[in-house]
């Protein structure tokens, strides 16, 4: 089992997504720089966090041109699977892999902290490993993750029952109040039809082992290659 | 040719900066103004002085690359002068 963990300019959550996956999980991993279009036999790619191309035009606009994103959408065409973290859900969506855009946190801040997320549902490879309900305990540090899409999408993204985490409190409340950012119906993870792609703006690599502090983020990671 | 892209939040798409914007002018006394929409300006310059080639040829720059439809809507207005 090899995971490949994509590298642009900018990037700066591939060391410690790699760190996760090779050191706590025992996992291969293969870097793949975004100009290369060979994925190297890889078993599951991992679009890490980060400020890719400096963010600049809109998160994700510049990188999802990168070749390494035709070889990406190819995989994951096969059913080959996929996971965004925080910019790499960005430039899921920049890519049309995953429905909806980001804007500005409505805050207009950069947040940094702990956030609590419920587990919409364990249909997705990456939150198989996870109970239905079960609340979670991962960082998030973003200035745009205020996920966003007309309401004609949402009611698909909804009944198709996409979205894989929400932004709740600790007694799993998902409301307003406990909406961290403004994302539509508060939420911080989606996936597409087939289940394959996953996106989310929490980071799992963060918090996968108790020297971090948690290990909530470890069976997502786990997930990815159940 | 000179080409200037503007690039607007869509209808319906929350802008924050917008609503911060709104207040202050509020704030300061400049009554009688609201709906304030933040967007960003494009320049760049296409080399063609065919107008039309350098309408589609910016139309596809904005479909593509230069805005996400999702959340924003654009126009450019072309400019000959050197």
């Amino acid at each position: 089992m090899k995971v490949g963990i994509v590298v642009f300019p900018g990037s700066n959550c591939d060391r410690d997504t790699e760190h996760a996956f090779e050191k706590v999980l025992g996992v291969g991993v293969e870097r793949l720089w975004h100009k290369d279009s060979d994925l190297k036999g890889v078993d599951a790619i991992v679009l890490p966090g980060g400020f890719s191309f400096g963010d600049y035009l809109r998160t994700g606009a510049v990188a999802r041109f990168s070749p390494i994103m035709e070889s990406v959408a190819d995989f994951a065409a096969r059913g080959g699977r996929v996971l965004g973290i925080c910019n790499g859900f960005q430039i899921l969506l920049e890519a049309g892999m995953l429905s909806g855009a980001m804007l500005p946190n409505r805050s207009l801040r950069f947040i940094c902290r702990d956030v609590t997320v419920r587990v919409e549902q364990t249909a997705a490879p990456v939150v198989s490993k996870l109970q239905q309900g079960q609340l979670l305990r991962i960082p998030v540090a973003h200035y745009e993750g205020n996920w966003f899409c007309d309401d004609e999408t949402l009611a698909r993204v909804e009944a198709e029952g996409l979205p894989v985490l929400r932004y709740c409190d600790a007694a799993g409340v998902v409301s307003d109040e406990t909406n961290l950012n403004g994302s539509r119906n508060n939420i911080a993870g989606l996936r597409n039809a087939a289940g394959n792609v996953v996106g989310m703006m929490p980071h799992p690599e963060r918090c996968a082992e108790p020297a971090l502090g948690g290990i909530d983020g470890r069976a997502l990671l786990e997930g990815l290659l159940s | 040719m000179k080409v200037r892209v503007f690039v607007t939040p869509k209808k319906g798409v929350f802008d924050p900066q917008g609503v911060v914007i709104e207040t202050g002018l509020r704030q300061l006394g400049f009554a009688g103004a609201d709906q304030v929409r933040v967007g960003k300006v494009i320049d760049l310059v296409v080399h063609t002085d065919d107008r039309d080639d350098a309408s589609a040829r910016v139309h596809a720059m904005c479909k593509t690359f230069l805005t996400n439809p999702v959340i924003e809507d654009y126009t450019f207005t072309l400019d000959e002068a050197p």
